[in-house]
């Protein structure tokens, strides 16, 4: 037995022996006086105290702290450069049970960082950040930090910070305290025993708060930097007090006891209920039909003004191919233009594999307006048909090489009782041109797709009558030519 | 049982059949319904989906999650994927699993929102700092973003290692019959992730290493990682290649257009076949080689300026021409000019 009782030692928080380091294994590699050294301290301690140790993992950053994980025996991640708020969200997010310390520098945070820090503090992530502000970039040689005080010489700021040029010191805390979500915020500074001892509480009130589940909880430090700020340990302390105080007044910004708002859960569905993997009670099972010939396909181009449903019709007409059992394929134009102006969408229905989804020259072109008409008419294949959503062609348009039907499918759709069935009065001329869609399909489709989206048997009704008046008119009109 | 599914929706349909709980993203056309996909489906499997306030926070929260060893992933496109490179050679020197898809644009810039394949050289060939690459699935129809998504998955987790499915506008934005069998695959026992559990305290998560002696034996080690994967994780496709004079090369969207030109060809009486990389990284190499051994010409077909071509010619090493045809600007060739292209060309004497 010794003859002496240890009462103050390294905290248990910290390795015994820091491995993790290439050389000198007992001892940190920051500068005599730096504030890392203390802030470290503290924060183990506080885990210690807290009996967190298992639980926390320290995300860290780039800047001096890169090595921590030379430190902390607790779990670690080592970030990129201003990161550690969004890595710290994805890792606490995995691990809800666990303490997550993000420690940042004023460059990693207040800079490179600034998107990060703040929708993290915005989001109210359940972490505890540590910035540490020395209003430098140490580990890089003492370039300007976005917290440099105003006069302040670093090597990228040699006149000293000129506010005209580079603006003034950012305020972090305060910047955050606007913020709704985050429930702590403290600035300190370890400028003297007094005020480190007020930093270790507001440390260890952090750390607290996200154990008892809290929110986004942050500790800003005005931290010494000796050597980058060319003095030694003491005038360094003396430097934040005199200098750094007036500009990053300390004290409590938020301290919110008050419980969060819960968001509403979101119903829990097994994945096969969630991705549906289980067929619909209202959609039939595929229907081949064998007595099709191989090699039966057709190609379609759809085309109109956005909101005449040009791409649901193109839809339906692949749902509907797929049902029949034959391969499909929907390509739509997409973008800003399906709201300004026209839209049109390509599908294809074959009983092969099909290559290109791109369909150069359709065997169908259902135009429901004259622009698509006139830009579309000219690609249709040689005795192809067209489906134009008029009664009459453009004076003076013809198409040499496709049959022209002008079917005048609004009028129709009108007189059923609404202009949005014209789409479906289209589709049934064109079933009445084509063996590969059934009606028993069509209206399968019809009311899984429209119908449920409606939530109405009018509709649906519609939606037959549609399609009744569509193939009454290509009845009338002409006899069927394709396939 | 087939639902007609859009490509960007059968991505997060077959992520989480392969297990992914977390999604981390930012919109962008054309792949915002990947996130909207993702934002439905996620949160009522138990799972996590947060909007990021940029991909680069999207990225490292992504690097966060993988970091704690679950399936996560993230998707956008060629400008979002600009702005994760830093992220993604994190993530590839920590030795973090994760799938990224990058459904292409028209580019550089802003360019447009229409497809095109000129992100191969940022996502195939790096695009971020250091010795480091991607795992790059290539889908070519809707049944493949999530088939391919769900091999990514198992990809990232083998290899410890980002894998992109490198995608483009048109499959990300069309519909197409999807199957989805029920077969779930498993996440792998993951001992070296940070869980905030005893377990797991040991551990460490980084991607520095100062010494240079260190750092070169982990570059090795990455590097020895990628030699396997170019070894065992090769897949291509071909199609009527058995006598073919003419091979087509193409991959994504492309080759589903000289699926059809293929055909074209030979109904004019051309002897024409496809070889399609499915892997992009690891480049199907040796499979392509013996592809060529017969054929007089190889035409690669892209778009873009001619990225992939330049992997094509590194493997066929001059043995035969190859030539090259592309489309840029969200225009995608057509299966008729392509063919119209060649019979051109093979009318025309050889220079």
């Amino acid at each position: 037995m010794s003859d002496y009782q240890v009462t103050h030692s390294k905290s248990r928080v910290f390795y015994d022996v820091f491995e993790r380091k290439p050389e000198l294994k007992h001892q940190t590699h920051y500068c005599p006086g730096c504030g890392h050294g203390v802030a470290h301290k503290l924060v183990a301690e506080a885990i210690e105290e807290l009996g967190l140790q298992e639980r926390t993992i320290f995300v860290s950053p780039v800047g001096c702290s890169v090595f921590a994980y030379y430190y902390f025996d607790v779990g670690n991640v080592q970030a990129a450069h201003g990161r550690c708020p969004a890595v710290a969200t994805g890792v606490k997010r995995a691990c809800p049970e666990s303490i997550v310390v993000a420690y940042q520098g004023d460059g990693d945070l207040a800079a490179i960082g600034t998107a990060e820090i703040l929708h993290a503090a915005n989001r109210g992530e359940k972490i505890t950040v540590f910035f540490i502000n020395n209003a430098i970039y140490g580990m890089t040689g003492g370039q300007m930090a976005p917290t440099t005080l105003v006069g302040q010489k670093s090597t990228t700021s040699p006149w000293g910070r000129r506010p005209g040029n580079e603006g003034y010191p950012l305020h972090v805390a305060e910047l955050l305290a606007t913020l709704e979500a985050p429930v702590y915020i403290e600035r300190v500074a370890l400028c003297d025993n007094k005020n480190t001892m007020k930093a270790r509480k507001a440390v260890r009130k952090a750390l607290e708060l996200q154990k008892n589940g809290a929110g986004f909880t942050f500790v800003e430090i005005l931290s010494p930097c000796p050597t980058i700020w060319k003095m030694d340990p003491l005038d360094a302390r003396r430097w934040i007090e005199e200098k750094m105080l007036p500009v990053f007044p300390l004290g409590v910004l938020r301290d919110r006891t008050t419980p969060q708002v819960e968001d509403s859960a979101i119903p829990q569905r097994t994945m096969a209920e969630a991705l549906e993997l289980e067929p619909l009670e209202a959609e039939a099972a595929e229907l081949k039909h064998a007595q099709k010939a191989a090699g039966h396909s057709l190609a379609l181009n759809m085309a109109g003004f956005g909101g005449q449903g040009v791409l649901l019709l193109g839809q339906i007409v692949a749902e509907m191919g797929m049902r029949e059992g034959l391969e499909v394929s929907w390509l739509p134009s997409y973008g800003p233009e399906m709201r300004s102006g026209s839209a049109h969408c390509h599908v294809c229905l074959a009983e092969e594999r099909i290559g290109s989804p791109l369909i150069t020259h359709p065997d169908v072109l259902i135009a429901m307006n004259e622009i698509s008409l006139r830009k579309f008419a000219p690609q249709v294949k040689r005795g192809g048909l067209i489906l134009y959503n008029r009664s009459a062609l453009p004076e003076g348009f013809s198409v040499p090489q496709a049959r022209v039907v002008c079917v005048p499918a609004s009028d129709l759709a009108d007189q059923i009782g609404t202009a949005k069935v014209a789409n479906v009065v289209l589709l049934g001329a064109l079933m009445a041109e084509s063996e590969l869609l059934t009606q028993e399909c069509a209206i399968a489709v019809l009311e899984s797709t429209v119908g449920t989206k409606a939530k109405g048997a009018a509709l649906i009704e519609m939606n037959r009558r549609a399609l009744e008046a569509g193939r009454e008119f290509m009845k009338k009109a002409a006899t069927p030519v394709l396939h | 049982m087939r639902q007609l599914t859009k490509g960007n929706v059968a991505v997060v349909k077959g992520a989480i059949l392969a297990g992914c709980r977390a999604y981390y993203g930012y919109p962008i056309t054309p792949a915002s319904e990947i996130a909207e996909a993702a934002a439905l489906y996620l949160p009522q499997v138990g799972g996590t989906f947060l909007q990021a306030e940029s991909e680069v926070s999207a990225i490292n929260m992504v690097y966060g999650a993988s970091s704690a060893g679950v399936r996560v992933m993230t998707a956008s496109s060629g400008p979002g994927l600009s702005l994760m490179q830093e992220g993604l050679s994190y993530l590839a020197a920590a030795e973090l699993p994760c799938v990224v898809v990058d459904v292409v644009r028209g580019g550089p810039g802003l360019g447009n929102i229409a497809p095109e394949q000129s992100d191969y050289f940022a996502i195939v060939k790096g695009g971020g700092h250091g010795c480091y690459r991607n795992l790059v699935l290539a889908p070519a129809s809707v049944q493949e973003m999530a088939d391919l998504t769900m091999l990514a998955f198992e990809l990232a987790d083998r290899y410890r290692n980002p894998a992109v499915v490198l995608t483009d506008g048109f499959i990300g934005q069309m519909m197409e019959p999807l199957e989805l069998h029920a077969h779930i695959s498993q996440a792998p026992e993951k001992p070296w992730a940070v869980r905030g559990t005893p377990e797991t305290r040991p551990n460490v998560v980084t991607s520095i290493h100062l010494e240079p002696d260190t750092l070169e034996a982990h570059v090795r080690k990455l590097e020895g990682k990628y030699k396997l994967a170019e070894k065992l994780e090769p897949r291509f496709e071909t199609y009527r290649t058995e006598d073919a004079d003419v091979l087509l090369v193409g991959y994504g969207i492309v080759s589903r257009v000289l699926r059809s030109t293929v055909d074209q060809l030979r109904e004019r009486g051309v002897r024409a076949g496809l070889f399609r990389p499915v892997t992009l990284y690891p480049f199907p190499a040796r499979a392509l080689k013996q592809e060529v051994d017969d054929v007089r010409l190889v035409q690669v077909v892209e778009m873009s300026t001619g990225m992939m071509v330049e992997d094509v010619r590194l493997t066929i090493e001059g043995r035969v021409p190859v030539e090259f045809y592309s489309r840029v600007g969200g225009n995608v060739p057509s299966a008729e000019e392509v063919r119209d292209h060649l019979l051109q060309r093979m009318a025309a004497p050889v220079a």
